[in-house]
């Protein structure tokens, strides 16, 4: 009922203003969601997608700061205990409202072995209902980001995914279907209308909304295009209003158009480079019986030896930013201070590498994915060339990432190019995943030149639990110093991300890439 | 006759299993999903507990016969990707493809046959010139080419055409069709070309060179010593002659332009089978691909079994020498 009488109303709203029509937002992306669900994948454009749908207790606002959605308010009762104040008044899109039975059974439902967000739930001894509008949330140990990691995933109605049997997500191992892959209800400020996997989805405006939001679209019609020129043509021929990621190649050209903004911010992940710094003879290499990468000075050679202002200039034509640190500007511990990368010298390279008894270059094996990151084949080819110049001979093999990855993963490999977002938006995630010593309880498992400093480990932890935020940051200071000084690793760029959408339309570009649609207003074309 | 239809279907069934061994062969170096299924967060337990469960730590030929086992009773699996059953991935990505390949092999023979007539007809003058030298292009550019040019043309730079998707479908129970709506058919004019062009002009070529050969024959001449016009003799005689070859070869293309549409649906963001194969691929979605690949040699092996049942019925001698027991 409540349906028709909506729908009565906005169609006497249409009549009276005679003009207005219902304005819809088409957003291209070179992939599709893979899913409804807001716990099967971690992975940012499925995330950044149903963020519109499925909303988490705690969100980020336009400057990436920690916001209440879900809950209004949070504080520590204790080291390792959080209460959290729900929302009141916050309805479901099918109506049943919004409570913490609903918090209680998305926790459980992301810790589930199909889930994806298991990560994020691992630190979590319990999740207690105080009562219907509040929680009490138990860490194993002192967790002090603990808002940041809540900002992942979405809360599910306990009701519907029972009437569902959406219970849990989606196991692919089992070969059953699950209802929440293809059909959704949230608390959003968009609700799910139609999905056509591959073809598009198409979502509408939730006029129960339980906040003022500033979009004024009243549907969004999300079609994946996978080939990079008919995206571009689509954007170009007016059947699009956003599109991303815009070509390199083409940025000009969508720009020279007249009637598109190319909006290209820095994105969280910061590429770099690994060596392999503990065995003691390299896999891929011409020095036998020694690792040249135990050696910081040879690290340090490699460093200077690779001209990454050329590398951001050529290869990236300009959409990056050059760093000296494993994260980017927008994670939290980032130290604008210490981005000063060592200068690109050719000859101090040179120098380095004699003083390490290597006058006369070596040999070594380099792995590469060319189908993940921007331009990730060009930029290893580039590094390549770069090292010639010092006589080091570089065997590069790129590969598709689904080779790549596993690869890597065995450790089976002596110099390799990666990217990182660490994806609680803090510097522990990087510090914990890519620069602690590996260990098999998940530490380090990108680590995977196994890069060690018992002094960085030790930080690390203390960060972890850490809930001073002052002493929190200088200790990450130190961490990222002992890094730098031992130089770990060669850090690259922050790749930019590069949106291209109308004159007529405004968002807002989180470096997160996350496409927040109630961001987003569309003002009719002036014709 | 029912001997002949059974071995044929043996043979069938042979060419089934070996495209699926020789993919899941080739599985070894596609790569592993599950980096891309877990996605950085897991821990390394988690993915060697997803590769076990997922049986992808198994030898091929292990993981060869478990598809099997299940692929004769129906079953798929679930797409790795997606988490959804391939089996109705593919029925719902199925009349995509095959409206895209039907239209493109009507096109092909409906502007193939003219113009190959025509330039048998009227050869050495500048017309046909022009024919054959535009066929030349038609064989030898690559379709992604000549989709990005149609695209950039007819969409960007005159918009008259939209340059992806499928547009409006409207639904037969499980058949989604695009042919009963306006902009269905808008959708459907720039893939369909460019899937047909190289069809059309192999189609052109073989009615040209057939036509010239049977215009040589001994009862084209009868024919026209008995004064039958031109008409008659052209379209009645000589084309009817020309037709048996190029129905043969449009059958087996039929098999070609729907294996093939991969490219042509990538560029126009066609939601047919081959987007959904290409898709997978860079996902290493095996149930998919292993399900794709054997559909396709099954469409192949139909095609071919049909085209041998109607030589069968067409030719009498055919039947006459197996039944009289071979050579």
């Amino acid at each position: 009922m409540k349906q028709l009488e909506r729908t009565l109303l906005s169609a006497a709203l249409v009549m009276t203003c005679g003009v207005a029509q219902a304005v819809t937002l088409r957003v291209g992306d070179v992939g599709d969601v893979q899913s409804m669900d807001p716990h099967s994948l971690n992975e940012s454009l499925q995330l950044s997608f149903d963020t519109n749908i499925y909303e988490p207790l705690v969100g980020r606002g336009k400057d990436m700061s920690v916001v209440p959605v879900l809950a209004t308010k949070w504080s520590q009762t204790s080291s390792t205990v959080w209460r959290f104040e729900l929302r009141k008044g916050v309805k479901f899109h099918d109506g049943t409202p919004f409570t913490a039975d609903d918090v209680l059974f998305s926790f459980k439902r992301a810790a589930d072995p199909g889930s994806d967000m298991r990560g994020y739930v691992a630190p979590l001894k319990d999740v207690r209902k105080v009562n219907d509008y509040a929680v009490d949330i138990e860490t194993t140990a002192p967790f002090p980001i603990l808002p940041d990691t809540l900002t992942v995933f979405g809360i599910m109605s306990k009701k519907w995914c029972e009437e569902n049997k959406a219970e849990r997500p989606v196991d692919r191992r089992k070969g059953i279907e699950n209802t929440a892959s293809f059909k959704a209800n949230g608390t959003g400020p968009f609700r799910l209308k139609e999905r056509q996997p591959s073809v598009r989805t198409v979502l509408v405006r939730n006029f129960n909304y339980w906040d003022k939001v500033e979009t004024n679209i009243d549907e969004v019609v999300f079609t994946p295009i996978g080939n990079d020129s008919t995206r571009v043509a689509a954007l170009l021929s007016g059947e699009l209003d956003v599109m991303e990621p815009v070509p390199l190649q083409d940025v000009e050209r969508v720009k020279s158009s007249g009637n598109y903004t190319v909006q290209q911010g820095p994105e969280l992940r910061t590429i770099f480079l690994g060596m392999d710094q503990k065995r003691d003879e390299l896999l891929s290499s011409s020095v036998k019986g020694k690792n040249p990468f135990k050696d910081k000075r040879v690290r340090q050679a490699f460093y200077q030896a690779i001209d990454e202002e050329a590398i951001k200039a050529r290869v990236m034509r300009n959409a990056a930013t050059p760093t000296a640190e494993m994260v980017g500007p927008g994670v939290r511990g980032f130290q604008p201070d210490m981005n000063k990368r060592l200068p690109y010298d050719v000859e101090a390279a040179k120098k380095l590498l004699a003083d390490a008894g290597y006058p006369n270059g070596f040999e070594v094996g380099m792995n590469c994915p060319n189908d993940r990151y921007v331009n990730d084949g060009a930029i290893c080819q580039a590094v390549a060339a770069n090292l010639a110049r010092i006589n080091i001979k570089v065997n590069l093999s790129a590969e598709t990432k689904n080779t790549y990855f596993p690869k890597i993963l065995r450790r089976d490999t002596s110099f390799y190019l990666l990217g990182w977002t660490p994806s609680t938006a803090d510097a522990h995630d990087s510090l914990y995943n890519l620069m602690a010593t590996p260990t098999d309880k998940g530490q380090g498992t990108f680590n995977l030149g196994s890069y060690s400093n018992p002094k960085l480990d030790e930080v690390t932890a203390k960060i972890q639990v850490e809930t001073d935020p002052t002493k929190r940051n200088e200790m990450i200071r130190e961490a990222f110093k002992i890094h730098q000084d031992d130089i770990g690793h060669i850090p690259l760029h922050q790749q930019a991300l590069a949106w291209a959408y109308g004159k007529n339309v405004t968002l807002t570009q989180l470096p997160t890439n996350y496409m927040y649609f109630k961001w987003i207003t569309v003002k009719a074309p002036s014709n | 006759m029912l001997v002949f239809v059974l071995r044929r279907i043996f043979q069938a069934v042979i060419v089934m299993l070996s495209v699926a061994f020789i993919a899941f062969m080739l599985f070894q170096y596609v790569g592993d999903p599950v980096t891309n299924i877990l996605g950085q967060d897991a821990t390394p337990e988690q993915r060697q507990q997803l590769r076990a469960d997922l049986g992808l730590d198994q030898p091929f030929p292990v993981q060869f016969v478990r598809f099997v086992g299940k692929a004769v009773h129906g079953e798929f699996g679930l797409s790795l990707r997606q988490g959804r059953l391939v089996s109705s991935l593919i029925a719902e990505r199925l009349p995509a493809t095959l409206e895209l390949s039907f239209t493109a092999a009507l096109i092909a023979l409906l502007v193939g046959i003219p113009m190959g007539v025509y330039a048998a007809l009227r050869r050495g003058t500048f017309m046909s010139q022009v024919m054959m030298t535009c066929s030349l292009l038609g064989v030898s550019l690559p379709p992604f080419l000549i989709g990005i040019l149609l695209i950039l043309f007819f969409a960007v730079t005159l918009k008259w055409l939209p340059s992806f998707g499928r547009g409006e479908v409207v639904m037969f129970g499980h058949w989604s069709t695009g042919y009963l709506t306006v902009d269905g058919w808008r959708h459907l004019v720039m893939p369909s070309v460019t899937l047909a062009i190289f069809q059309l002009t192999l189609i052109m070529r073989l009615v040209r060179a057939e036509m010239l050969e049977v215009l040589r024959a001994d009862y084209i001449k009868f024919a026209r010593a008995r004064g039958l016009p031109n008409r008659v003799v052209y379209f009645g005689h000589a084309l009817k002659n020309t037709l048996v070859p190029v129905i043969t070869i449009t059958g087996l293309q039929l098999g070609a332009l729907i294996a093939f549409a991969i490219v042509t649906e990538s560029v126009f963001q066609w939601p047919g089978m081959g987007l959904l194969f290409i898709q997978a691929v860079t996902f290493a979605d095996i149930p998919v691909m292993a399900a794709y690949l054997c559909l396709i040699a099954l469409i192949f092996v139909v095609i071919n079994l049909i085209v041998d049942l109607l030589y069968f019925v067409v030719d009498p001698r055919l039947r006459l020498e197996r039944s009289g027991g071979g050579h």
